[in-house]
């Protein structure tokens, strides 16, 4: 018994000093945004960049405000976020180097199939909001200063209105829980197409209001200072930059779809 | 109440496939889990034992805090991992951040307080009957600890099974820690959260049911541990 | 460690104005007296007198809060290598939570005998004290009379030239009672020095050389067997001997 005890606590032991060197090497580490990891972009195109460049993209993926602090704190080898006004900032404070727009896609409002509110009839995103505030119908904010609650924000202040009140629930979650939320208390919200695409618990929601140039939505991505972050992989990170806005790396994104659709557009046939 | 019905579907589709991903992910779940119960068990055991035994100056406060840390937040602990292995931090140099291994350390962080307080607990109780007896025989203090940790065996199991519970249910840690990187550091309580956050309920519901299965079987090879133990010591 | 090997013995064991004092109360106060090298000491009086406190200050489980406790062939050996000369046996023992032969083999593991040497000398101990067949048994199951005599087996490996026991058979039916009562005129044979409380008048007839009394505290006599049970020199150990409550 004892003798099978101690086999099993050394075999532990072993278990627990090899897991800091699972899988080494050559990867980045790419802080970026849960739209774009939920909506499925990185598994179809980081297969891609792995096989012609023997560079495996490891991401994280955190609200725009948390992948900023990570990257300015040294702990991303990567970024690709989607807040132009904080992306120049990084770059303004010497964190990076250069900055690429990427892709794009667009902002979509969502609410519930009868539409309270008669969103589906306005002919501009800032009508759209004031409608929903108008009709006090209740909406789902993100309220986690990630980049679709800064789009967001961006579109209420084009509206004119600052919203409160018990209609207007800032929720502190990602798209995904705020989809969720949002389902269960039948409210409007607004969503990056990509996470909508590759979300599953529609319910009664539906797309209400789309196409107009307040909801575009450009992803960018960001190459790190190495002079402020000397450990960061930046070779290795310059190359995944290079790759995105390059012939293959925006083939790659042209050719992600779901259910038949292409999620994102890239810049280059803009 | 389809979601469920779907769960239970997906659950049993996902064990019967034995899916390569979902196997890893499970893989991966218990390598750290098992592995921080097992450092902060290490730890904790003969750190609970010697604040049993011994009278020092600020014990009161330290029995304090370790009870208070049993109550640790996983996303503050999480959160305190962060800084300390973040590159801007004390421990940055070592790459850490964003691997199982940072998982672990944060594990334990959540584990080591459980087990060492419960340990403090046995270990207290079981000197006050053996303490005289011990000293008579002609053990130390300090011999002392490994036989009444043997003679709390029974008790301590499920000490440690606590600290198990408690790593393989939290998500806030190893959220922030580990980043939930596919392939790397995805385990099945970010999966969980990742499914649950994507809108597919009835994946995130079936991935719940099979992490529990997983924590059931390792329970149930510790009950089955114990008892044996028990039949052989009385 | 050399000097645990010295042949030389402990005994005798002096005690000099020994008291111990809890609180505002003097448990036990006074206390002079010598245990020689040899004979089977019984530590009688009525329940409360201190036999079990004096037991365990002369163990050194407990120090004295007044007066000095000596073992003429202690010399320098701290309190540790002192005990490991010595074993107690208690009222109630605390068996191990793991085998008979366990129990027994745990003090030679405290004293680093290899482990062929531990299962030989545990083994003879077993059958010395009738319990071979239960060796392999959870100590914790055993009878009380079972335990007792494993706790004398466990005392025995340890080879002690002094042996306490604190009222061992109080709490033990008459068989297990003579069993226990056999154990100690067998560690007597081999030379040990018998130290042990009793309040049964009858098994204090038949084990004592010599008496010492206490009451309340004090020690009221230490006088040759014969002499405390035909004509003790205190009206309290009179009583005492009568059946009478004595406080």
């Amino acid at each position: 018994m004892i003798r099978h005890g101690r086999r099993f606590a050394l075999g532990l032991v072993l278990l627990a000093l090899s897991s800091g060197t699972v899988a080494a090497d050559r990867h980045i580490i790419l802080a970026s945004t849960t739209s774009t990891e939920q909506s499925g972009l990185f598994g179809h195109i980081i297969p891609r960049f792995r096989d012609s460049t023997g560079i495996d993209v490891r991401v994280v993926a955190v609200g725009t405000g948390q992948a900023f602090a990570i990257a300015r704190r040294g702990d991303a080898d990567a970024l690709l976020v989607h807040d132009r006004r904080g992306e120049e900032a990084f770059l303004a404070d010497g964190y990076g180097l250069e900055r690429r727009d990427v892709m794009y896609n667009d902002f979509i409002i969502i609410g519930p199939g009868e539409d309270p509110a008669k969103v589906s009839d306005a002919d501009t995103a800032a009508e759209a909001m004031r409608r929903i505030a108008g009709a006090q119908a209740p909406f789902a904010s993100r309220g986690d200063d990630s980049g679709t609650h800064r789009a967001e924000r961006r579109i209420w202040e084009s509206a004119g209105i600052t919203p409160s009140g018990s209609w207007y629930r800032e929720l502190g979650s990602g798209m995904g829980p705020t989809l969720n939320t949002a389902a269960g208390m039948d409210a409007y919200v607004l969503a990056d197409r990509g996470t909508w695409a590759g979300f599953g618990n529609r319910q009664n929601l539906t797309v209400l209001f789309e196409d107009d140039e307040a909801l575009s939505n450009v992803y960018g991505s960001l190459l790190i200072n190495p002079e402020r972050h000397p450990h960061v992989k930046h070779d290795l990170a310059e190359a995944w930059h290079r790759w995105l806005v390059s012939g293959a790396g925006q083939e790659a994104i042209a050719s992600f779809t779901r259910g038949g659709e292409p999620l994102f557009v890239p810049v280059v046939t803009r | 109440m389809e979601s469920a019905d779907n769960a239970f579907i997906t659950a049993f589709h996902l064990i019967v496939s034995m899916d390569p991903v979902l196997t890893g992910i499970v893989l991966l779940s218990l390598q750290v889990s098992l592995s921080a119960v097992l450092i902060a068990t290490l730890i904790g055991l003969p750190l609970g034992a010697a604040v049993a035994l011994w009278r020092f100056p600020g014990r009161g406060l330290l029995i304090t805090l370790l009870n208070a840390f049993m109550g640790l937040p996983p996303v503050v602990a999480g959160l305190m991992v962060y800084l300390m292995l973040s590159r801007a931090g004390p421990l940055g140099q070592f790459g850490l951040l964003f691997t199982p291994t940072a998982m672990v350390i944060a594990q334990c962080l959540l584990v080591l307080p459980i087990i060492a307080a419960l340990t403090r607990q046995v270990v207290e109780d079981l000197w006050k009957e053996y303490a005289e007896q011990l000293k008579s025989l002609g053990a130390s203090r300090a011999r002392a600890i490994p036989t009444l940790l043997w003679d709390g065996r029974i008790s301590l199991v499920t000490t440690v099974l606590a600290g198990f519970g408690r790593a393989s249910a939290e998500v806030g840690a190893v959220l922030i820690v580990g980043g939930n990187i596919d392939g790397v550091t995805r385990v099945m309580t970010t999966a969980i959260a990742l499914e649950t956050s994507r809108g597919d309920l009835p994946l995130a519901l079936g991935l719940g049911l099979v992490l529990m299965l997983m924590v059931a079987a390792v329970n149930g090879a510790a009950f089955l541990l114990g008892e044996s133990a028990r039949r052989q010591a009385g | 460690m050399s000097d645990l090997r010295v042949p030389v013995g402990l005994l005798p064991l002096a005690l000099r104005e020994v008291g111990f004092r809890h609180g505002d109360q003097d448990l036990l106060k006074g206390i002079t007296l010598q245990f020689g090298s040899s004979g089977k000491t019984l530590v009688m009086g009525p329940n409360g007198a201190g036999k079990s406190l004096l037991m365990r200050l002369c163990h050194g489980l407990l120090r004295p809060t007044e007066g000095s406790i000596r073992w003429h062939g202690g010399g320098r050996l701290g309190g540790q290598a002192l005990r490991r000369r010595q074993a107690m046996v208690f009222q109630r023992p605390v068996l191990l939570r793991r085998s008979a032969r366990a129990n027994v083999e745990y003090p030679l593991v405290l004293q680093g005998v290899s482990r062929r040497q531990r299962r030989r000398q545990a083994d003879a101990a077993l059958e010395r004290f009738g319990l071979s067949a239960l060796a392999g048994r959870p100590a914790r199951v055993l009878s009380g009379g079972e335990q007792q005599r494993l706790a004398l087996a466990r005392a025995w490996v340890m080879r002690p030239e002094i042996l306490f026991l604190d009222e061992p058979t109080s709490a033990l039916d008459p068989a297990a009672t003579k069993a226990v009562e056999d154990a100690v005129l067998t560690f007597h044979e081999e030379g040990t020095r018998i130290v042990m409380s009793s309040h049964n008048l009858g098994q204090a007839r038949r084990l004592a050389d010599d008496v010492v009394f206490l009451c309340r505290g004090r020690l009221l006599e230490h006088s040759p067997a014969e002499t405390f049970f035909t004509a003790p020199a205190s009206a309290e150990a009179a009583a005492f001997l009568r059946g009478d409550l004595v406080w």
